[in-house]
This record gives C-alpha cells, sequence and structure tokens, in this order.
C-alpha cells in the first residue's frame, strides 16, 4: 500500500498551488483594468453588481462545502495500508438525502431568483428624464446621433453625468439601411451590462456615469474581421461642460481660406478626380448647408475633437492619419475589396495626403 | 470468415474480416468504436493546435502572430472541431464500443448504418477541414449568427453544409442506439437494471434525435441565405436575425448536455467500481439525468439574454436556468457520497472522475451566474463565459471521456494503460487545465471579450498577466497531452496484460474476455440484478457488506444455456463507405451552388442506398439455422 501513501502526497502539492494560484489572481485584481466590469461607475452597472456579489458569495460556500466533501471523502475513505481486503458496506442510497439535497439547492436558487426578476425589469425600464442618443453599429465602427441636438460622432461620444442616457440602436453598414449590417454588441462595462445591436430592429440600453471621465468599451458580439478593432469612448461631462461640447459639436465645419494646402484638401475631399471615389461620397463635412445627413463612414466634421480615430483603436495624429489615408487596411484589416465594407484604398499621392491630412487637421 | 454459403446478387459481400479491406468495410460495433477513437485523436490534435495559436496570438498584448483573417478561422474552427469532431464523436466512440456489451448484445441493431455514422463522419470533418485549402476556413465563429454567416467571405457555407452532413451522421446514430439500447437488451435486463452509463446513453441520443432536425433546419436556412440568396434571416426583406439564434439555441443548449451526459455516464461507472461500493442513489442519478434531458430543451434563449428579447422573456429563462441547477446538483451529491463510505482506489480512471467532479462543480457554479440575467450582460461573450463553458465540457466532458479511455483500454486490447505515466497525465492536465482556464474567469470580468483577434493593451497589465497565464497553461495541457498520447500508443503495444476483469468490476462489459471476443458473448447471460458481474461475484451479508461468492458455489444463471446457439453476426460491407462518398459531390455542390454537382451527389447517394438494400446475406437467409456452424467465429474461438 506504499503507492497510496504518494498518491496522498503528490495530491497535497497542487491543492496548496491552488491556493497559491487562487490568492494571487484576486489579489492581481485590482490594478488599472479601465474596462472593468466589477468597477461600476453608475446606478445601470451598479444594480447587476449588487445582485451578482451575494450571489458570488453563496457560490464560493456552495464550491467550498462540495470541494470539502470530495477532499473529505477521498481523504477519509482511502483504501489504508493495513486494510484488510474486506469490501465496505454496500450502501445503494438514502432517500431522505436525496430530498435534502434536491430541496435546500431549489430553496437557495428560489430566493436569489427573486432580486434577479426584479432586476431584470429595473434596468430595462424606461427612465425619467433622460438623453436620447442613437447608436449605429456598423463594420467596423460606432456612429452616434442625438436627435435633440442634431450631432454625428463616431468613436467616441459624449453623455452628462448624473443623468440617464437612453441608447436606442441599431446596426447597419450603408447609412441607416438594414441591408448588409450585422449584429454588434454595446458594452461600456463601467456604465452598463451589454446589449446587442440588431440590423432591422431597435434595441435600448440605459446608462449614466456618476463621475465625469472617459469609459472605455467595445463591440462584444463577434462581426467579423475587424471585431476586436470596434471600440467605444463614452466621454461624461458635468453638465456645464456636456453643453459647451453640445455647442461646439453643432458648430459647422470652418471652411479653410483660398489658397490654403487645406484648401486644397478640401477640394479633393469633394472630388479626388482619376475615377476614385471621393471621401464626401461617403463621409460628411458639415458646413452649414442643408441638413446634416447620416453618411456611410464617420462624419468627419468635428474630428479633431475624437482623441482616437479608425474604430478608436489609433490616436488622432498627423502620422496615424497620413498612414490611414494612404493604406487603410494596413491600420485596420477591412473588406473594401472583397465585401465593399470599411475604407478603400484611394492610391492617394504624397501631395494628396499632405493636402487631405492638412484639411483633416483643420476639422477641429 | 468465410462463408460457403453461396452468394446472389451482382455485387457480392465482402469477406474479409481483418487487415485494410476488414477495417474498412466492417460493420463490428467494436472496430467502429476502435475507428471513431483513432479519427477522433486526429481532430483533437487539430482542433488543439488551433487553440494553440489563438493562446500565442494573446499571450501578450496587441500582437499579430496571426492576421484577424487567420485568427477568426482558427477560433470558429476551434469550437467547431472540439464540439463536433472531438467531444460529440468521442461519446460516440463510447456508445458503439459499450451499449451491445453493457446490454449483453452481439453488435448494434443497425450494423451497416452504424458504419454508414462513422464513415459520414470522418468525411463530414475532412469536408470541413478541406475549406481550409479552398479559399479559408470558416470564421464567423461556432454559432454562426446571421445574417454575418450569411455574408460569402464568412466562408459560413462550409459550416453549414459541414454541420449537416455531420447532424446526418449523428442522427443515423441516434436512431441506431435508442433501437438498440430498447430492444436489444440480454433476457432480464429490465430499465432499472441497465448501467448509468447505457441510461445516459438513452437520454443522449433522444436529445440528438429531438435537437438534431431544428439545427438541420437552421443550416438549410443559412445555407440558402448564403450560397442561393434566400434572406431568411436578412432584416432589408422581412427576415429575421434572431430567429437563427432561436434556432441555434433550441439545438444548441440540448447539444451541451449531448456533450456532458456521457460523460456523466461514464464516471457514474467508474466511481462505484474505484468505490467499491454501488452508485448512490440510482435512481435518482437516472431520473436526474432524464430531467436534464427534459429542461436542457426549456433553457436556450440563456444564451441570448443580450439579444433582443423582452423582459418577461428574460425572466422565465432565468428561473429555468436556475432550475436546471437542481438536478446537476443531485448529481453531484449522489457522485460525492458514491465515494464516501467506500475504500477509495486511486487509479488513473478513478482521478480523472473525481476531477470531472470537482471541476464540472466549478463549471456548473459559473453557470447558474449566467442565469442572474442582469449581470449576464456584463458577462456574456467575454472570457468569463470561456472558462465557464470550458470548466464544463473540458473540465467536465473530457474529464470524464479520458476517465473512460484510462477505464476501458484494457477492455479493448486486454492490456493495461500505464499508471504511472496516467497520473502524470493526470496532475499536469488537471493543472494544465485550471493555469488555461481558471484565470479567463477574471480576465472577463475584468473586460475581455471573446472572439476578438488582439488583446487591447488598454485592458490593462491584469488583464494581459492572465492572458499570459492562460497561454502558459497551454503549454502544460500540450506536454500533459503528448504524455498521454505516448501512453496510449505504448501500451497498445507494450502494455501489461490486464486480464479479464482488472478493476473488479461491475457491470456486464467485464463478464466476457479482454480483449472483447468477436461475437461478445459466447452465450448472451441472462440478468437477474443491476451490476449483473459484481453478484456473480459478491453476494450481500446482512450487515450490507459484500462476500466474494466461492468459486463454483454460485449458480451460474447461464449455466444449461445452448452453447450451440445460432450466433448472428452482421456481414461486412461496402456500401456505408462507398454510399457515403456521395457526401462531397453533394456537399461541395451546395456550398459553390453548383447544381451539377448536386445533383451527382443526390444520384450517388440514392445508387447507394439501393446498392445496401440489394446487397445479400453472406450467411443466407436468417430463417435457415442450419448455417449456424458455418459462421461460428474462427479468428477469436481460441481466446476463450
Amino acid at each position: 500500500m506504499r503507492e497510496q501513501s504518494h498518491t496522498r502526497r503528490r495530491r497535497r502539492t497542487p491543492v496548496y498551488l491552488g491556493v497559491f494560484a487562487a490568492a494571487a489572481v484576486i489579489l492581481a485584481a485590482c490594478g488599472d483594468a479601465e474596462q472593468n466590469a466589477l468597477d461600476p461607475a453608475g446606478p445601470f452597472a451598479q444594480a447587476p453588481h449588487d445582485l451578482i456579489i451575494p450571489v458570488a458569495w453563496i457560490a464560493l460556500a456552495v464550491f467550498i462545502f462540495v470541494q470539502g466533501l470530495i477532499i473529505l471523502s477521498v481523504v477519509r475513505f482511502r483504501t489504508r495500508k493495513d486494510d484488510d481486503g474486506s469490501l465496505p458496506k454496500q450502501i445503494h442510497g438514502n432517500t431522505r438525502l436525496e430530498v435534502i439535497w434536491t430541496v435546500i439547492p431549489a430553496v437557495i436558487l428560489a430566493v436569489i431568483a427573486v432580486p434577479t426578476v426584479q432586476g431584470i425589469f429595473e434596468v430595462m425600464e424606461e427612465p425619467e428624464d433622460y438623453l436620447t442618443v442613437e447608436v449605429i453599429g456598423h463594420r467596423w465602427w460606432f456612429e452616434y446621433y442625438y436627435p435633440d441636438y442634431d450631432i454625428y460622432t463616431a468613436n467616441e461620444f459624449a453623455i452628462p453625468t448624473d443623468r440617464p442616457v437612453r441608447l436606442e440602436m441599431t446596426a447597419a453598414d450603408l447609412a441607416r439601411s438594414p441591408d448588409l449590417g450585422v449584429i454588434h454588441s454595446f458594452w461600456v462595462p463601467r456604465l452598463a451590462g451589454k446589449q446587442d445591436l440588431v440590423p432591422g430592429q431597435t434595441t435600448f440600453l440605459n446608462i449614466q456615469a456618476d463621475e465625469p471621465g472617459r469609459y472605455l468599451g467595445q463591440c462584444a458580439e463577434y462581426c467579423g474581421v475587424s471585431h476586436a478593432n470596434m471600440r467605444i469612448r463614452v466621454e461624461a461631462y458635468e453638465e456645464a461642460d456636456f453643453d459647451a461640447w453640445v455647442e461646439a459639436q453643432t458648430q459647422p465645419a470652418a471652411v479653410p481660406a483660398d489658397g490654403t494646402v487645406e484648401a486644397e484638401g478640401r477640394d479633393l475631399f469633394l472630388e479626388l478626380g482619376d475615377g476614385r471615389l471621393a471621401c464626401a461620397s461617403c463621409h460628411q463635412v458639415w458646413e452649414g448647408d442643408g441638413d446634416r445627413a447620416p453618411q456611410q463612414g464617420p462624419d468627419l466634421t468635428h474630428l479633431l475633437s475624437r482623441e482616437e480615430f479608425a474604430g478608436a483603436i489609433h490616436d488622432m495624429t498627423e502620422e496615424n492619419l497620413r498612414e490611414w489615408l494612404r493604406d487603410p487596411d494596413s491600420m485596420k484589416p477591412m473588406q473594401y475589396e472583397v465585401n465593399g465594407i470599411g475604407m478603400p484604398n484611394l492610391d492617394l499621392t504624397d501631395d494628396e495626403l499632405d493636402a487631405l491630412v492638412a484639411y483633416m487637421l483643420s476639422l477641429d | 470468415m468465410s462463408s460457403t454459403t453461396e452468394q446472389t446478387g451482382y455485387a457480392g459481400r465482402p469477406r474479409q474480416r481483418d487487415g485494410f479491406v476488414g477495417w474498412i468495410t466492417t460493420t463490428d460495433h467494436k472496430k467502429i468504436g476502435v475507428m471513431y477513437f483513432i479519427t477522433v485523436l486526429v481532430f483533437f490534435a487539430l482542433g488543439g493546435i488551433e487553440s494553440g495559436f489563438i493562446r500565442w496570438q494573446l499571450a501578450q498584448a496587441e500582437q499579430n502572430v496571426l492576421t484577424e483573417e487567420i485568427y477568426n478561422q482558427f477560433f470558429t474552427m476551434h469550437g467547431i472541431t472540439m464540439v463536433f469532431l472531438v467531444v460529440m464523436p468521442l461519446s460516440a466512440a463510447f456508445f458503439n464500443y459499450l451499449i451491445p456489451l453493457m446490454i449483453g448484445a452481439r453488435d448494434v441493431a443497425f450494423p451497416r448504418l452504424n458504419a454508414f455514422s462513422y464513415w459520414v463522419y470522418l468525411f463530414g470533418g475532412i469536408f470541413l477541414y478541406s475549406s481550409f485549402a479552398l479559399g479559408g476556413a470558416p470564421n464567423g465563429s461556432w454559432v454562426g449568427y446571421a445574417p454575418l454567416s450569411t455574408d460569402a467571405v464568412s466562408n459560413m457555407a462550409f459550416y453549414a453544409v459541414g454541420l449537416n452532413i455531420l447532424g446526418v451522421s449523428s442522427l443515423a446514430a441516434a436512431v441506431n442506439f435508442i433501437v438498440t439500447i430498447l430492444n436489444m437488451r440480454a433476457p432480464g435486463m429490465t430499465f432499472m437494471r441497465m448501467p448509468v452509463f447505457v441510461w445516459m446513453a438513452l437520454v443522449t441520443n433522444f436529445l440528438l434525435l429531438f435537437a438534431l432536425p431544428i439545427i438541420a433546419v437552421a443550416l438549410f436556412m443559412l445555407n440558402v441565405d448564403a450560397v442561393f440568396g434566400g434572406q431568411f434571416f436578412e432584416p432589408a426583406t422581412g427576415g429575421d436575425p434572431i430567429l437563427y439564434q432561436h434556432l441555434f439555441w433550441l439545438f444548441g443548449h440540448p447539444e451541451v448536455y449531448i456533450m456532458i451526459l456521457p460523460a456523466m455516464g461514464i464516471i457514474s461507472e467508474i466511481l462505484p467500481v474505484n468505490s467499491r461500493k454501488p452508485l448512490f442513489g440510482y435512481a435518482a442519478v437516472v431520473f436526474a439525468g432524464a430531467a436534464i434531458g427534459f429542461i436542457g430543451f426549456g433553457v436556450w434563449a440563456h444564451h441570448m439574454f443580450t439579444s433582443a428579447i423582452g423582459p418577461v422573456a428574460r425572466s422565465a429563462f432565468a428561473l429555468s436556468t436556475m432550475f436546471i441547477a437542481v438536478p446537476t446538483g443531485i448529481k453531484i451529491f449522489n457522485w460525492v457520497f458514491t465515494m464516501w463510505g467506500g475504500k477509495l482506489r486511486f487509479n488513473t480512471p478513478m482521478l480523472f472522475s473525481i476531477g470531472f467532479v470537482s471541476m464540472f462543480t466549478i463549471g456548473g457554479l459559473s453557470g447558474v451566474t449566467h442565469a442572474i440575467v442582469p449581470h449576464n450582460a456584463q458577462q456574456h461573450d467575454t472570457y468569463y463565459v470561456v472558462a465557464h463553458f470550458h470548466y464544463v465540457l473540458f473540465g467536465g466532458a473530457l474529464f470524464g471521456l479520458i476517465a473512460g479511455i484510462y477505464f476501458w483500454f484494457p477492455k479493448v486490447t486486454g492490456k493495461m494503460m500505464d499508471e504511472k505515466l496516467g497520473k502524470w497525465h493526470f496532475w499536469t492536465w488537471l493543472a494544465g487545465f485550471n493555469l488555461t482556464f481558471g484565470p479567463m474567469h477574471m480576465s472577463g470580468l475584468l473586460g475581455q471579450p471573446r472572439r476578438t483577434a488582439v488583446l487591447p493593451g488598454e485592458l490593462g497589465s491584469t488583464v494581459e498577466l492572465y492572458n499570459l497565464l492562460s497561454s502558459l497553461g497551454f503549454v502544460v495541457l500540450f506536454g500533459s497531452a503528448l504524455v498521454f498520447l505516448y501512453n496510449l500508443i505504448d501500451s497498445t503495444r507494450n502494455g501489461e496484460a490486464s486480464g479479464d476483469d482488472p478493476w473488479d468490476a461491475r457491470t456486464l462489459e467485464w463478464i466476457t474476455p479482454s480483449p472483447t471476443p468477436f461475437e461478445n458473448f459466447h452465450v448472451v447471460p441472462t440478468i437477474t440484478h443491476r451490476d449483473e458481474f459484481w453478484h456473480r461475484k459478491y453476494a450481500e451479508d446482512e450487515a450490507g457488506r459484500a462476500i466474494p461468492v466461492p468459486a463454483g458455489a454460485a449458480e451460474d444463471p447461464d449455466a444449461g444455456a445452448e452453447h450451440d446457439e445460432h450466433i448472428h453476426m452482421p456481414d461486412p460491407s461496402y456500401w456505408p463507405l462507398v454510399q457515403t462518398l456521395g457526401f462531397f459531390p453533394f456537399g461541395y455542390g451546395l456550398v459553390y451552388g453548383n447544381f451539377l454537382l448536386i445533383g451527382l451527389g443526390l444520384a450517388w447517394l440514392v445508387i447507394g442506398m439501393y446498392g445496401w438494400i440489394i446487397e445479400p446475406v453472406a450467411e443466407g437467409d436468417d430463417d435457415e439455422p442450419d448455417d449456424a456452424e458455418q459462421v461460428a467465429p474462427t479468428a477469436t474461438a481460441g481466446a476463450h
């Protein structure tokens, strides 16, 4: 029976290792995670959090109980060195025990079920005095539209603090057309749980931030080649700052003075020539004439007011913008050639790049 | 087997039972089981390599080992492979080998259909993998949500057609096993005397029978949308993308139980044998398994809590999801109490079985947290979910199935797998598994979504650390898998002789010699007890203690049975293989929208069916028992 004791000793080691590993895992949990679902920053993230924490404790208790029982059985009922080779008592079952471990888990679950169902209705309810933002999931960027202010923006959007924001969401690749759209999911963990965006349908999500700040998120429903490159930025402002942001965003874009390199860029933006698709056929720079309308690509009227671009995976720098215009696919894989999705390579010359980048950088 | 019976018809039956022809024409459930097993090993290696690349890519933030395009193909194929080409067919390998042996039958009800199932599985797998060479593998994830999957660049036509082909295999197998279990049990083997594994196999195959037609419809619609412009799921023309999700998960959730119940059955056999006492609460375990099967059809929308469904539906599915934890808990407690009061032997199958109970409990508990719907919206589609279902399907299903491999290896080969290597395998497997998937709980909650080809640096260094740990865990698992593979191959050649009953086991398959003779049982046993074999070896005294029955004292229930009874064994056949080849032109036709190929494939399948129907019986007409002597097996006659 020497082998048995060996087995026992070997079993101990991983248990300790497991404990250390678990401790390390839990300790490391605090830190620099900015997209942290365990760190709610508003009521619509707090409510689910308050629900899961007690459940996690119950689960931990059940875990310890069951694993304890397994370890206890293993230690206590191992075949011992001095075993006489006889067989243990042949027990076939016990009805009382069966009833106990049917009823107790059922009761625990019933207790959990009540606040769960309440919570489901609460977080989905239409809140009072909210701001509406329409969200359209495109491959592979999010578009935001403020119907109250007629503002379009992309990747990043602003919300006021201490006030619920209700997102009215759908998905489309072409502007506001359900054709060719695929499902995405809006997820900014510190502000709320996620909600899918479905082409041809409208879904709703409530978010709210208690403190001003930048909240990170990303698309959470697999949507094709650049699913990983479809990020969300929520900039939460105090009421006054938010009003200022709205004020700035509702201004038309500045038209560059004639003869400048920016004006040259503007001309190229409107008309590229050589049979190439013009920027303006997919992007809008609203200069105050007519309606601001949704487009296939992001609205660029106040491009420079955003810190990042291309699904918010690249910083808004001159070099990045230049590289993006030179070869978009190298910055973010898309499928313009095979599928008409994303930004095409426009074969821009160096001079054209200079002019267009200068124009982009003037769109503040 | 050389039959002197005159063969009629223009297409005779193969006469060879060994060698290459013997294998490809076999209708023997044991050989088919072994072929399933070996094929699974190959696909497991492929799926494992894919996961290795996934872990390599995610070992550090912002890495591009693979392009997004290739990464997406790999994670999609990893999921498809592990679910449809590894766990399900590995269960089928056990069903094949064990069901007839455990119920005292000489083969399954439809032996040629059984071979057909295997070939369809193999060719379905090859078909799916051929996509790598034909412009890229499917990259729309294993759930294949429309409308993304209807997009040509997703290559999901291969997925839709490939899975439908594999579905044909599983559906045929399900019918076969259900009929076998219902009709071919040995005399005296009542339902409540059946081994739990057979019970779980029965429940699983009913689940397959009811669930597969649903996915078949969904995949067919997807196929038509993707290739022929069907627009079932296209919102622009009134189609509904959410419909696909309902259909998929109406299959997909029972599928989870299709994968886990066989493993539950396996450990329900191994725990009693190595605890030296019967399964605690046999009836409870059986009925809990059946209950899981029923409730499993009523929880599907819990995969869609963040999709477009309203609060009432969310609440209803939250409740049913919590409810299904109850029968699962019943099983866990019964397994623990099977060990309680026993004399435990910690051989490798036992270690993997205990590992199953322990790891599956973790997966079960994280599963209950998914039912907390408001928070599900945080967990859904993150690595927390990846962690959860790997604890269920790897820590659960795979641990159980591996336990079964170690446990029944002696039955198949007559040799033991090496215990020392087995224990190395177990402990490294357990450690590697937890190192890989444990940290994913945290990386998911800290904001890492699944199915992302890049680990964003902005998620922070903690998430990066967890991902690195997961990737290191893969290295451990890879090494562990090599130990297992070496052990398998080496033990097949050089393993210690096992004898007929190495574990002092309880069920019928051990009553017959190991390796199993061709006809399984020289005499079909008559069953008087649950755990029949055990009761032939031991009696219980008044205190409930088992005492060995002295040799010769027991009344042999089979004594005096007609030893010269007519042993009817299925004949080999070319047709399952030949017919199944027709799935290639049929499948490629459906993928490329080529009606010529579709027609050719259909014609092939129909001709194959006719060949099958008019094939002669080598033994001659069943009504002529005089031929019995001629079919007595020659190859294995000396084994007893």
